[in-house]
């Protein structure tokens, strides 16, 4: 059976600072007006015990998320992928990085739309 | 992107528009003229290809529809937005004009010139202010308190600034063989990722974390790095000094402290006499003595032996100098005094703040003070890297001079990993910080005596190139001992971003006889100005960058109408105010400037960068063993002993603590509980946003929709105890005025504070007054203000005031 969705981004949020470069990167790339774009970043804050929190950025691709085919084909990386401050996201066969994800807490796989 | 039929021209961020501190390696996509593109260079060794939103957005901003595209002059009042367009010839024409007068008329110093944060502009606005002869170059801030305070404090203690050690020194970065990353990395008062200030990339840090690098985090709020780190020290603001106390005390009586360097490298032995409590000095010896050499006693002989400062020696040295005791010593005049050492003096201090007072004073517990200490002091190498927060109150030099101390007492100075000597890059100069001097200075000395403040202020006086804005803007009213009559306001904004008390500075304006203001776009200050002229952005224009290292060239990629980068302005402007004008064109004065780098611009610019190589000043390690910081070659620091002063002899000189201390500052719960009682929570400003650059950036369609409204973070039981919900608008509001804010409820704030952001105006808004684009409505400097800052002249309190907070009603929130 031909593999439909063989490619995803792989997100370590141990380390998303929530610097919101993937998104203007996307809007960049893409030509996204503001209020529209390929992925979000959210703030998760999660009380622990003895009175600390957890701070989590959480960036998620949208329903326009097209992985950069444009750039992807040329073997270029997607634009968030490049510029992700924190180095934290990573693009490839999402058999590839469900395998990643097995080295590291912390880590979300998307296979966009 | 269809990118088709585009060049990409390589090149270098650091510009005032848009903001940024620079440093980035860029690849701009050109087409017929228009950016089409920009990403990061993956061949750059700082980003390695990765690049923040605010530079990725300059598509966005750089034909913005609102840029300003021509020269134009004032034709209704100020504040009125009436404009007419003149051409560049007819803008140099009447400035010099107007300028010319003023200088014959009042001197030159009666010209302010007004810069914003440090980025490139520095040296081009002093290139300019100098060659019309005015010694007065302002940055607004009250008390200057961003990052020359700090600089000049660690200069008074230990010659050269240091910054913490991401291997940015190498080229290859963290591959050198002589890096190691350090093990634990205190961030004190910095949310640097959310922007990468002070010429550090910010995540950096984040990059070091993922080394193992273990982070202690100094900050009343719940940063990123805060949620991250082993020991999160929320403490009240303004009580940073007594917590670097603390670490002191722990570090010292744990004995955990480096006794090499301290023996070897500090003036610890140096004795005080205690009649005076001022240093024994040569002087006081004996008659032919200088008062620039110290003393210290050899325990041996019994006798005192001299620290001869030219030499950085002991003038026996087979001495064996005592770190600690007490000696009769005998005088020139015939009489004993009892003396102590710097090193037990600077003991006592620290023993005055035992962890219990510490955490009275701080609310951060004695046990995770302790364990932060422990931690510090005992992973190695480790470091320490500081923001603004240092700055933004009265006492910072007391308070960085304590920082200075912990990471010189753990061995952690100029070694791999630790705090590392940030030298300019092979001696180039062009933006001269506190504690150096470039090719662009005034032509004597006697044009630097009318500097507002350096009279009186210490540091101004002799190492930091600016004048006292408090001063100033009093001065403006006053006009004692002389006038002010002009203004050179250039990419900075007095009114929405670095004014405390901005309305005052609004009736400054309105006072002078000229205001000239250089920007990119309108903004509430340009509004006030006579003439406006149109700035370029870093694509547009050819440059260089020395700040650190490596040094760098930013080439033009393109140009926008009429505009002109902000150097070629003043280049133009400083021939025509001196007819000497040394240099031809700006390429002679950058060559001129990079002369001790042995390469022309058009040399530099073929490398794009380059890395001074081992055994130079700017290339790290252990540089005070190797006799590479001072200009005599000897090994020691480029301070006035040649020694890393625990006990400052220029504080010493200046009749100012020579040590590090703890003082309460002016307006907090503790000073003042009569305030409290009507303003009972703690108002700290200039909450961080990723998208903006201080006031810049609101009129960025892609950047403004990450931070919509002017937000201060609230605690959600505060905001449950004052009717407040998320999202609400409220009036955040003390004894100086109020400012409309939306609240964002969150547990990163403690109960007992908020946080506001600052900068705030609205490009959106109507332009003439009364509106100002809004600018009195969310402007936070309005709750702070001027003239508290610090008995140097130094720093102020920005982030740590007081305030009540209210909902504002419905017609409130309607109306703006
Ligand atoms: S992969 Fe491409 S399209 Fe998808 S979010 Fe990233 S930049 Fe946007
Ligand atoms: S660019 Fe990277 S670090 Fe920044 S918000 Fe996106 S995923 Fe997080
Ligand atoms: S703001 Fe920082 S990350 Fe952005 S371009 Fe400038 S130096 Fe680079």
């Amino acid at each position: 059976m031909a593999k439909k969705h063989e490619f995803g981004l792989l997100i370590d949020y141990e380390y998303c600072t929530g610097c919101h470069t993937c998104q203007v990167a996307c809007a960049q790339e893409h030509d996204w007006p503001a209020g529209m774009g390929g992925i979000r970043v959210s703030e998760i804050i999660q009380k622990l015990p003895k009175g600390k929190y957890y701070l989590t950025y959480l960036p998620f691709p949208t329903e326009l998320c097209v992985l950069c085919k444009p750039l992807t084909k040329q073997g270029l990386e997607p634009a968030c992928v490049k510029h992700c401050m924190a180095g934290c996201m990573q693009y490839g066969p999402v058999e590839e990085l469900a395998k990643e994800m097995t080295k590291k807490a912390r880590t979300v796989l998307y296979v966009p739309r | 992107m269809n990118n088709q039929g585009s060049h990409i021209v390589k090149t270098t961020t650091w510009s005032p528009g848009p903001g940024c501190h620079g440093g980035c390696g860029v690849l701009a996509h050109i087409k017929d003229g228009k950016l089409v593109k920009i990403e990061g260079d993956p061949d750059h060794p700082m980003n390695q290809g990765r690049l923040c939103a605010r530079a990725l957005a300059m598509t966005q901003y750089v034909d913005h529809p609102d840029r300003l595209r021509y020269p134009i002059k004032r034709t209704g009042k100020r504040g009125e937005n009436k404009w007419q367009r003149i051409t560049w010839a007819e803008a140099f024409d009447w400035i010099e004009e107007k300028m010319n007068k003023i200088r014959e008329e009042h001197g030159p110093e009666s010209m302010v010139f007004n810069v914003g944060t440090g980025r490139d502009i520095y040296a081009w606005v002093c290139m300019l202010a100098y060659a019309y002869g005015s010694p007065n170059v302002m940055f607004g801030l009250s008390g200057q308190a961003c990052y020359g305070p700090r600089l000049s404090a660690v200069c008074t203690v230990q010659g050269d600034f240091a910054v913490f050690d991401a291997a940015q020194w190498f080229p290859d970065r963290f591959k050198d063989p002589r890096y190691t990353p350090p093990e634990c990395m205190i961030i004190w008062g910095y949310n640097i990722h959310a922007t990468c200030p002070d010429n550090q990339f910010g995540h950096w840090i984040v990059d070091l974390m993922k080394k193992g690098t273990t982070i202690i985090c100094i900050d009343p709020r719940l940063s990123w790095f805060a949620s991250r780190s082993k020991h999160h020290l929320r403490l009240r603001p303004g009580t940073d000094s007594a917590l670097v106390m603390g670490f002191l005390n722990v570090i010292i009586n744990q004995d955990l402290h480096d006794k090499r360097f301290l023996e070897r490298w500090t003036n610890g032995a140096h004795l005080i006499r205690e009649d005076t409590s001022k240093l024994l000095r040569e002087d006081d010896l004996t008659d032919t003595g200088s008062h620039g050499n110290f003393a210290a006693w050899d325990a041996e002989n019994a006798r005192p032996v001299i620290w001869a400062s030219a030499d950085a020696a002991y003038r026996d040295n087979q001495a064996s100098p005592a770190l600690s005791g007490q000696w009769d010593v005998l005088l020139a005049s015939g009489d004993t005094v009892r003396c102590h050492t710097a090193w037990d003096e600077f003991c006592r201090e620290v023993n005055t703040y035992p962890l219990e007072r510490v955490e009275a004073i701080t609310g951060v517990s004695a046990k995770e003070i302790r364990a932060a200490a422990e931690l510090y002091a005992k992973s190695k190498p480790a470091s320490i890297h500081w923001g603004v927060a240092v700055d933004m109150t009265p006492a910072l030099t007391p308070l960085v001079t304590g920082i200075t101390a912990l990471w010189a007492l753990t061995g952690n100075l100029d070694i791999p990993g630790g705090n590392v000597f940030a030298k300019f890059a092979f001696d180039v100069v062009s933006y001269a910080l506190p504690g150096t001097t470039g090719p662009i200075g005034l032509k004597s000395k006697e044009m630097d005596k009318p500097r507002i403040g350096a009279d009186r202020f210490m540091p101004l006086n002799k190492f930091y190139w600016r004048c006292q804005t408090d001063v100033t803007l009093d001065q403006i009213f006053t006009e004692k001992p002389y006038p002010i009559k002009g203004m050179w306001i250039q990419t900075a904004g007095i009114m929405q971003g670095l004014g405390m008390d901005p309305k005052r500075w609004k009736k400054a304006l309105e006072k002078l006889d000229f205001v000239v203001a250089v920007d990119l776009f309108h903004t509430p200050t340009t509004q006030y100005a006579d003439v406006v002229l149109p700035a370029g952005s870093f694509l547009e224009k050819d440059s260089l960058r020395s700040w650190w290292v490596p040094l760098q060239t930013i080439n033009k990629a393109m140009t926008v109408d009429e505009c002109l980068p902000d150097m070629e302005i003043n280049f133009e402007l400083a021939k025509r105010f001196d007819p000497d004008y040394k240099y031809e064109t700006l390429y002679d004065l950058y060559d001129d400037i990079l002369k001790p780098s042995g390469m022309t611009f058009k040399e530099l610019q073929e490398k794009g960068w380059a890395y001074p190589p081992e055994g130079s000043s700017s290339c790290p390690y252990r540089r005070h063993e190797k006799g590479l910081l001072r200009s005599d070659k000897k090994p020691g620091f480029r301070t006035q002993t040649g020694l890393f002063e625990l006990y400052s002899t220029l504080r010493d000189e200046w009749d100012l603590e020579p040590i590090p201390h703890h003082e309460e500052p002016p307006f907090t719960p503790v000073s003042r509980p009569d305030l409290a009682k009507d303003y009972p929570l703690i108002l700290s400003t200039g909450r961080r946003s990723p998208a903006f650059f201080h006031s810049e950036h609101r009129n960025i369609p892609w950047l403004r929709e990450i931070d919509p409204d002017p937000l201060v973070e609230i605690h959600p039981g505060t905001a449950a105890s004052h009717g407040i919900g998320n999202g609400e608008w409220l009036w955040i509001e003390n004894w100086m005025g109020r400012a409309r804010y939306k609240a964002k409820l969150t547990p990163v704030v403690p109960e007992w504070m908020i946080m506001a952001s600052h900068g705030w105006w609205f490009p959106e808004k109507e332009a003439a007054e009364p509106s100002l684009y809004g600018v009195w409505e969310s402007n936070i400097n309005q709750l702070i203000p001027m003239n508290h800052h610090g008995k140097d002249g130094q720093g102020a309190p920005i982030k740590h005031s007081m305030c009540k907070i209210y909902k504002c009603s419905p017609e409130e929130v309607n109306h703006g």
